[in-house]
């Protein structure tokens, strides 16, 4: 074990890309990823899951890890559109890949919160709120691919995120209030 | 009916609704202090064990690694009702009890250090079910008690904490009965409430006696009133946004422990963080608990005496478990009107992970195992549970025995409006159908109905504090210690002060969760956060306004009591012209603080109801669950949606579901728990959510201004016991061990003879 395995980020932000290297002083892959819109030239040890490069290399840290072997959901992030476990993949595996996370949801310029966002603040779909960015992510894969989803579709497409203050009732009244509005974008 | 207030009762977005919603909400894992170290801990392999031998060389050499802590070089610091349980001992009484600690500048090099640390062990024979361990000649785990039976006592409710129910002459009320009825029911599944994000805790000493902490916590303060004397220092405690807690993260102190004395070690900031593993096989399971009950019951109800023993399991330590049983009995109590009354528990030690404070805290293991022999006495006479429930829930002017050893007098409400509610919403009359009879049968399907009922009086439990500094500029601040874990209490005292001062929501902030700055709390447990912390900030914002109308008084040519005050302007009432505002009542160089006291009161209790349906295959054994109405009176609802949510809650944190799938499977072989990860420990999904109606009254309560008192605690106790209900009504036989699994069903039902357990 290398001491110094710790993360160092050596950052340098040009020309619209930002280059982070991370992972001691071993083997380092180098990869590019955006994150939110924003590319990234990573530098990064093979071993490094994609939740690890998102909250410790990237600080991205409203994405949550609960168990880290691909059993609570909490991860759950949009690789390419599609809702994914982020603690089951290697970031060295999504080179080229296009990663969302919930702090990429509200609009960055003008801070307006995503129809989603909003639903579950009118709603109060949430009680802790550790399990809510992973749930909402698969919520909004949900929306993105059926705009107009029935209950039935909304319980399927979350059906492996754990939530234990039981806030499903009011996270289904959310998704399908943001689904009717069809604001989804 | 309730009142109608500006913000009270109606929904608002919480305070913290975006930056949960953003991402923004920082959690333990979601903090690093400058310089700070990764804590990890070499867990035990054997459930009972001395440490023969250990060699840390080969660890500490290890790259990265800061400091090694064994049971050789271990502050002494020792927690526990009683206390007993070192921080590090010589010996490990469960699988996943701590054998040494270690510091390392990376979670990583910490982990590859615990695999150099050499340990030879000297195995003991170990013991698991209760009655075992109380035996002569069974393993012992603390030489301090025989028997492996805890001392009795609660230092944290006084020096008369009541731990047994002992009144009238039970003898004479067993000839007053109609019915004797004896009976064995176990809640032993020990399933794990289990929040989503794990125990942690970041700890730094400012110098040798002050420590600060970052616990995930669902209480900062309760976490400081802990803490400092099991430590013997001066403890700052600053709360993050909590993932979950139920209970559990209140004040269990190993972790706390090991953040410390690591940070003491090294004098650098440690954090600690389970896993998901530790999670299960090191943290809080729920009470194991047994009850041997003798009832006899009268034809019409009235329940003559009990008499019994609650055996309660709290492995391997006990955090507050003599606290639980305190509740527990008082709990007893408020359920049945009886005047003969000798239950006895006891607190016995065994080696596997402890139980400690969970939702329920007691109260929910003990109405558990206690309502499945009631119901058979219930059935003996031939009553509808609906109807002894009502008969026999505390009524005004009724007294009980509560946790302090004090007898108080009930000043609440009667609950039976909201049984009946509740009965109705569910249609209790057409699908009670009688004991063990089944509400409906289409070919191998049984349907059956059930009822739970459970209230508490630690609504009013311990002390609060609070200020509310408004200021010129027409904003208030409410400064009071308050973590948010989930149920939304920080903005649900907002509004109690934007009633009182009548501000918009947004006006009204709270300060962060800090031991320094706010004043003193007891912290959030027993629902008591809506009647204590808020009678104590609904007086302090009206002392606040009354220092604000004697300023203004002279400026209006009129006396404080005549004034009125809206969104940061001064009227007189009846002639809104004569106004000024907050500014031109106070200067711009003062502000107007109020201070609000609350002091323990254990008058007033709770209430909940849960009425469950289910349907069982009695081919395979499974059994669904269709439907649950809770119905409850709450006095006065505070925020609708967090109510609601809290009241879902009863399918989360070990609740209904330990009727049904929810246990730790100990391996009594191994000392391991079998089924300790998120693969193979079930949980309800989302596909399999039953529907779920809350019936909520709104019957004023004399807590406070606004008449409200708490119920979130609560939410799932009553459940349990409802399903197994269920389940008996639905196949006409009894299970009395929880939870209720396929096997078990196919065996009472005799199609599983001759095939032992798996």
């Amino acid at each position: 074990m290398n001491q110094e395995k710790r993360d160092e980020r050596e950052e340098c932000k040009g020309a619209g890309k930002t280059v982070l290297a991370a992972g001691g002083n071993g083997e380092r892959h180098s990869i590019h990823l955006t994150v939110n819109g924003h590319l990234y030239e990573l530098h990064i040890a093979p071993s490094h899951t994609l939740a690890h490069t998102l909250r410790e290399t990237l600080g991205l840290t409203g994405t949550k890890i609960g168990c880290d072997y691909g059993a609570c959901a909490a991860c759950t992030v949009l690789v390419d559109g599609k809702a994914a476990l982020s603690c089951q993949m290697l970031t060295v595996k999504c080179d080229g890949k296009s990663i969302t996370t919930i702090e990429g949801l509200e609009d960055p310029k003008t801070g307006k919160l995503h129809p989603l966002q909003q639903a579950f603040i009118d709603n109060t779909a949430f009680q802790c709120g550790f399990c809510t960015p992973g749930v909402t992510m698969s919520a909004k894969a949900l929306l993105d691919e059926n705009p107009s989803p029935t209950e039935e579709d909304v319980k399927h497409a979350l059906t492996g995120h754990f939530c234990r203050c039981i806030s499903h009732y009011q996270v289904i009244k959310a998704v399908m209030e943001a689904s009717r509005k069809g604001e989804v974008s | 009916m309730a009142e109608e207030y500006r913000h009270i009762g109606k929904t608002a977005p919480r305070k913290d609704a975006r930056d949960i919603m953003t991402g923004r909400a920082k959690y333990i894992n979601d903090i690093k202090l400058p310089d700070m170290l990764y804590g990890k801990v070499l867990r035990s392999i054997y459930p009972h064990a001395n440490i023969k031998n250990i060699d840390t060389s080969k660890a500490e050499a290890c790259p990265g690694v800061e400091a090694v802590i064994t049971y050789k070089n271990v502050p002494p610091w020792v927690d526990g009702t009683p206390r007993c349980r070192r921080l590090l001992d010589r010996r490990v009484r469960f699988v996943g009890d701590a054998v040494a600690l270690v510091a390392a500048k990376t979670p990583e090099a910490a982990e590859e250090a615990l695999g150099f640390i050499e340990v030879e062990y000297d195995p003991l024979p170990a013991v698991f079910d209760v009655e075992e361990a109380m035996k002569p000649g069974a393993p012992q785990l603390y030489d301090e008690f025989p028997n492996n039976i805890f001392s009795r006592g609660c230092r944290a409710f006084g020096l008369n904490a009541l731990q047994e129910v002992v009144m009238g002459d039970v003898e004479k009320g067993f000839g007053e009965a109609d019915f004797i009825i004896e009976g064995t029911c176990a809640f032993e599944n020990i399933p794990n409430p289990l929040p989503p994000e794990p125990p942690g805790v970041i700890a730094a000493w400012e110098d040798n006696d002050h420590l600060t902490l970052w616990p995930a916590s669902q209480s900062a303060s309760m976490t400081r009133n802990f803490v400092q004397p099991y430590l013997r220092a001066n403890v700052r405690v600053i709360g993050l946004q909590c993932g979950g807690s139920y209970g559990s993260k209140n004040c269990t102190l190993p972790p706390i422990g090991y953040a410390a004395a690591l940070a003491k070690a090294t004098s650098k900031p440690v954090k600690i963080y389970y896993t998901k593993d530790e999670h299960f096989s090191a943290y809080t399971l729920r009470l194991g608990t047994r009850i041997h009950a003798k009832v006899g019951i009268k034809k019409d109800g009235t329940v003559t005496a009990l008499a019994g023993d609650w055996l309660v399991n709290t492995g391997a330590a006990s955090e507050m478990t003599p606290g639980q049983v305190a509740v527990g009995c008082g709990e007893a109590q408020l359920l049945l009107r009886c005047s003969n009354w000798n239950l006895q528990p006891k607190v016995v030690c065994t080696n596997r992970n402890p139980s400690g404070v969970v939702r329920g805290f007691g109260g929910q293991e003990f109405k558990s195992a206690l309502m499945p022999i009631l119901g058979m006495a219930m059935e003996k006479a031939g009553l509808n549970p609906l109807e002894f429930f009502k008969k026999n829930f505390v009524k005004p002017g009724d007294g009980y025995y509560w946790r302090d050893g004090k007898w108080w007098v009930y000043r609440g409400v009667d609950y039976s409006q909201a049984m009946d509610k509740g009965a109705e919403a569910f249609g209790w009359k057409d699908k009670w159908k009688g004991w063990g009879k089944p509400t409906e049968v289409d070919g191998t399907k049984r349907r059956g109905v059930g009822l739970g009922v459970h209230g508490n009086a630690d609504v009013g439990e311990d002390d609060s504090e609070a200020f509310v500094r408004i200021d010129p500029n027409g904003t208030a601040v409410l400064l009071a210690c308050v973590s948010e874990s989930g149920m939304g209490e920080r903005s649900s005292l907002c509004k109690m002060v934007a009633e009182v001062l009548n501000l918009p929501l947004d006006r009204v902030n709270i300060t962060p969760p800090d031991t320094l700055v706010n004043p003193f709390d007891y912290g959030l447990a027993g629902s008591r956060g809506t009647f204590t912390l808020g009678s104590a900030a609904i007086q302090a914002a009206e002392d606040a306004k009354r220092q604000l109308f004697a300023l203004a008084a002279p400026l209006l040519d009129s006396k404080p009591e005549d004034l009125e005050t809206k969104d940061g302007q001064i009227f007189v009432k009846g002639d809104e012209e004569k106004r000024i505002n907050w500014m031109r009542a106070m200067g711009s160089m003062r502000t107007c603080t109020g201070h609000g006291r609350f002091t323990e009161d254990f008058s007033l209790s709770n209430f909940m109801s849960i009425f469950a349906e289910v349907e069982v295959d009695i081919e395979t054994g499974k059994t669904e669950l269709l439907r649950v109405v809770a119905a409850t009176d709450c006095g006065q609802i505070i925020d609708p949606l967090c109510l609601a949510g809290q009241l879902h809650g009863a399918l989360g944190a070990a609740g209904i579901d330990s009727a049904l799938f929810e246990e730790s499977l100990l391996d009594e072989t191994t000392g391991q728990i079998r089924n300790g990860n998120l693969i193979d420990y079930t949980w309800r999904k989302y596909p399999n959510l039953p529907e779920f109606q809350n019936v909520i009254l709104e019957t004023p309560i004399a807590s406070h201004r606004f008449k409200a008192i708490g119920v979130g605690e609560i939410a799932c106790a009553p459940g349990p016991s409802a399903v197994l209900m269920a389940i008996y009504n639905a196949i006409g036989k009894r299970i009395m061990d929880y939870p209720a699994t396929p096997e078990k069903i196919l065996r009472v039902l005799g199609k599983l003879e001759g095939r032992q357990a798996g």
